[in-house]
């Protein structure tokens, strides 16, 4: 295929994968709602429902009668298992677009601005996904889809640029490892930092008195339970971050003469990273622990975030490719 | 100090994790031997001294200085002592920046000053955070190696009373004798690289001691790379050359625009090579709507590692910088430095040579620059220029811009001035920059000219011409020695290294007992304790351990698996230390200081 055709392919999947992920976003605020049950008399609740509508068809009844079991039928659709699959079909033409991205340019299709914050949102979704897999964490799905959503609506409406070679400064190997790794760092974080909102989010709800069985928080874990998931994916991502921060050194070195020279991005990857440690040393520390070290690891999110954004638009520096 | 007891009294207030005598219970002692290890504990809040003495105050306040509380505070504060140095421009990168802010912002930049934030990672201030965190740092680590030596050494801590009691349990019966049982429980664990010791009728057996080597190694690291940085600013030198086409740069103080040496830095070090700049090479895109981009640069250099040494040949490019004698040499920036003769009043040849212009743009290169011209006779001449490299006009027809990066029509447009240039009043001149505009350099009525290449403008004063002959260009050079560069990447790897292993091993002890039952049979107990989440390591080596002993009434082993995210895999060191519910022990390990 031609290197216009190829970039007008990702442009299209970029499409798609907007829309699927629009779509899996409100499945999953569906599913928050009103899905099924988690909680064994949910269950039975639901059971009692299927019986109802067994019951149905052994009756001789009208048309118009028989309307309400279809009504439940469809209230009973599979929210979750839609929004999941809508989210990996999204998932795959999100994987198109950095594909074909990367092969109309002929290079690792992180070289700008929208295409570095295009490869966040995948990796972010890419770690939801793993997430999803390995801890069953559906009740993140809304959270981790919305910052892709409006991560790829940032990208499109403000970031957006064509096809085209990179500056002589970015055009090394060091591209395909840095940055990668700074990308899958910060998709990470976002997964946790999605868990350390929820873990707020919930803590404040508990504390405020028990939770009803119909409410969106009773299908939201425990406390426990997600701070552990925010921990362990910060715990994944920390040394990502730091092999990015010192691969970045090493790119530094050859290409600016400097190793570390206090650059904006330089100084806030060094920000982040202090206060992701701290985060990781409160929550090794009794007097720490809970809700002061999720506000940490948020002040540290909101760090990664400045990071990409504040530095790039605000200051002038060496990292500034916009 | 007062906000470190403000601190204090936060964190006293909200220890509800950490157990109180009376939680421990009567258990205490046996729960001792099972108090989960190497977890980390908070500050020990003792009473404030009281008529100790300054020893006894000097303990205090290193205690103080080296508890997780302390060593988070100071974490904060360089994290908050680094942002200001993205906010306001900063000596180390941007001197000329710092001059502009100073006349912007007359009233508040000397008091910015007198706090150093133009030097922030120079300021006494920020030293003095650092210094304290790496201070901090090695007295926890340093005693907390030697520990981990020790208890590397040392016997795994005897077996529980009551292995059900701990997190991980499970129990069996089997026909085999309990010295059976024991002898293939060493001989199991052993296999697993567990370091075993057999007690009376039981083993005991602990491994996974790189996770605390690993965190230990991470932050000796960071200590390594503290040091490393301080020995490249020491010891190491910086300085950026500008390099004309067909000009050449020896490895000399005189002849750098810009030299920082190290403090122990002497500049008989200096290695003695030289270079040529036989040609620079840009690359722009030429189609589409990235046209002007620039994709490439090289430099073609000519070097000699030492005056009588063979001359090399060298492709310089961004990202791949030149090794001369410990010494290395990058290609920054370029620009374009066109070509001028000036004559003077009388006819001669006064200035004679490729002058650099300063880029006002990237995407066009459009350039300005000044000529001084300090022999003229009678009157000294100057001229200011602007350089299109493919000049064009705008679509008005009113301006004349450049299109393109590349010279493939340039264009300089020049305006004379004569009298004094103010060069013999010993201030030091910017070579980009006229001063006395208006005072003592005059403008020259119709010293207007725009100019091709080739051309020559007689100044309608009749002071003198001026001929544009061409156009080179120039690059700028950095030329750096950094003896901690080494150092550095080996502490930055170790440290990573670290952090992976501290947060992958975890240590854990397993210990069996073996007893007669009544019936003949032997009654197996087996216990785990881990740091963090359990692994599923302890029911492999239940497993295992049943072997041949079906149909016996075992109980389940009971590893604590929580529903969603109780996989294993939780790699937070000291997480569940409150698991055991245990706060004194056995093990010389058993005591580390408060903070990784």
């Amino acid at each position: 295929m031609q290197t216009a055709d190829l970039a007008n392919m990702s442009d299209k999947l970029m499409l798609s994968t907007v829309v699927l992920y629009i779509v899996a976003v409100v499945a999953y605020a569906a599913d928050l709602g009103f899905g099924r049950r988690r909680q064994p008399a949910a269950v039975v609740r639901t059971e009692a429902k299927v019986l109802v509508g067994a019951d149905g068809p052994d009756e001789t009844v009208t048309e118009v009668v028989a309307a309400p079991p279809a009504e439940d039928d469809r209230r009973r659709i599979d929210w979750a298992r839609l929004a999941v699959v809508l989210n990996v079909l999204g998932w795959a033409a999100h994987l198109g677009v950095i594909l074909s991205r990367g092969l109309a340019a002929h290079r690792w299709p992180w070289g700008n601005m929208y295409e570095f914050l295009t490869a966040i949102a995948f990796a972010a979704v890419t770690a939801y996904l793993v997430v999803l897999a390995r801890y069953k964490a559906r009740f993140l799905g809304a959270f981790v889809m919305v910052a892709a959503v409006i991560a790829l609506g940032v990208a499109n409406i403000w970031l957006y640029d064509s096809v085209g070679p990179v500056t002589p400064a970015l055009n090394s190997y060091w591209i395909a490892i840095h940055v990668t790794a700074a990308i899958i760092a910060t998709g990470s974080f976002t997964v946790a930092g999605a868990a350390t909102i929820m873990y707020l989010l919930k803590s404040r709800r508990e504390a405020a008195g028990p939770i009803p069985e119909q409410s969106v928080w009773s299908r939201v874990p425990g406390v426990e339970a997600l701070d552990r998931l925010a921990l362990r994916v910060t715990t994944f991502a920390f040394p990502i971050w730091t092999a990015a921060i010192v691969m970045g050194a090493i790119w530094a070195d050859e290409a600016w003469g400097r190793y570390w020279g206090w650059d904006p991005k330089e100084t806030w990857s060094f920000v982040t990273w202090i206060a992701y440690a701290a985060f990781l040393h409160a929550r090794a520390t009794a007097g720490w622990k809970g809700r002061k070290a999720a506000v940490l690891s948020l002040v540290a999110f909101a760090c990664l975030i400045f990071n990409f954004f504040g530095v790039n638009y605000m200051f002038s520096g060496l990292h500034s490719y916009a | 100090m007062a906000e470190t007891d403000t601190e204090r009294a936060k964190a006293e207030k909200t220890t509800p994790d950490e157990p109180t005598p009376d939680q421990a219970g009567p258990d205490r002692v046996e729960e001792a031997a099972t108090a989960t290890p190497a977890g980390r504990r908070p500050a020990e809040e003792g009473p404030r001294p009281r008529g100790i003495g300054p020893i006894g105050w000097l303990r205090w306040a290193w205690r103080q200085l080296t508890t997780m509380r302390t060593a988070l505070i100071l974490l904060f504060m360089v994290a908050l002592g680094a942002i200001p140095s993205s906010f306001l421009p900063q000596r180390a990168q941007a001197p000329e920046k710092v001059d502009v802010y100073f006349q912007q912002h007359k009233a508040l930049a000397p008091w910015l000053d007198r706090f150093s934030l133009f030097d922030v990672f120079a300021a006494p201030w920020f030293a003095a955070i650092y210094i304290l965190l790496f201070v901090s740092l090695a007295g926890c680590v340093v005693p907390r190696l030697v520990k981990h030596f020790q208890a590397m050494r040392a016997q795994p801590p005897a077996a529980p009373r009551n292995l059900t009691r701990l997190p991980q349990s499970a129990t069996f019966e089997t026909s085999r004798t309990p010295d059976e049982v024991l002898a293939e429980a060493k001989a199991l664990l052993r296999k697993r690289r567990f370091r075993v010791a057999e007690g009376k009728g039981a083993v005991a057996s602990e491994k996974g001691y790189a996770g605390e080597l690993g965190n230990l190694l991470f932050h000796l690291a960071l200590l390594g790379l503290l040091f490393s940085l301080g020995v490249g600013n020491l010891f190491g030198y910086r300085g950026d050359v500008l390099l004309r086409e067909g000009s050449s740069f020896a490895n000399t103080l005189a002849q750098y625009d810009q030299f920082k040496p190290g403090r122990a830095f002497s500049t008989n070090e200096l290695a003695p090579f030289s270079i040529t700049l036989d040609d620079f090479q840009a690359k722009y895109e030429l189609k589409g709507d990235k046209r002007g981009q620039a994709t490439d640069f090289h430099a073609s250099i000519t070097y000699r590692d030492t005056p009588t040494s063979a001359s090399k040949h060298y492709n310089l490019k961004v990202n791949h910088p030149l090794e001369i004698g410990g010494t290395k040499l990058y290609l920054l920036g370029h620009g374009y430095a066109p070509q001028f003769t000036v004559r003077d009043g009388k006819g001669q040849v006064a200035y004679r040579g490729a002058v650099p212009f300063l880029p006002q743009n990237s995407r066009t290169l459009q350039s300005e620059g000044v000529i001084k011209v300090p022999d003229a006779q009678p009157d000294q001449l100057a001229f200011y220029a602007i350089l299109w490299p493919t000049a064009t006009a705008t679509t008005d027809g009113k301006q004349i811009i450049s299109e393109f990066p590349g010279a493939l029509r340039p264009v300089v447009s020049i305006v004379g001035f004569k009298g004094d240039l103010g060069l013999d009043s010993g201030n030091a001149q910017s070579v980009y920059q006229l001063e006395g505009i208006g005072k003592t350099l005059i403008p020259i009525k119709g010293g207007e000219k725009l100019m091709e290449p080739g051309e020559t403008f007689k100044l309608p004063d009749g002071s003198g011409s001026i001929t544009f002959d061409g156009l080179k260009e120039w690059t700028s050079l950095s030329v750096n020695h950094d003896p901690g560069r080494m150092p550095a990447l080996i502490a930055a790897v170790l440290a990573i290294l670290g952090v992976i292993t501290s947060f992958t091993v975890r240590r854990r002890r397993v210990w069996v007992r073996a007893s007669a039952a009544e019936d003949g049979r032997t009654v197996v107990h087996v216990g785990g304790l881990t740091l963090g989440n359990p692994t599923p390591e302890f029911d492999d080596v239940v497993t295992a351990l049943r072997g041949d002993s079906q149909g016996s009434d075992a109980s389940e082993p009971t590893t604590p698996v929580s529903e969603e995210t109780g996989t294993p895999g939780d790699a937070s060191p000291g997480d569940k230390s409150e698991q055991s519910g245990a706060e004194t022990s056995t093990s010389a390990a058993d005591d580390p200081s408060d903070k990784e």
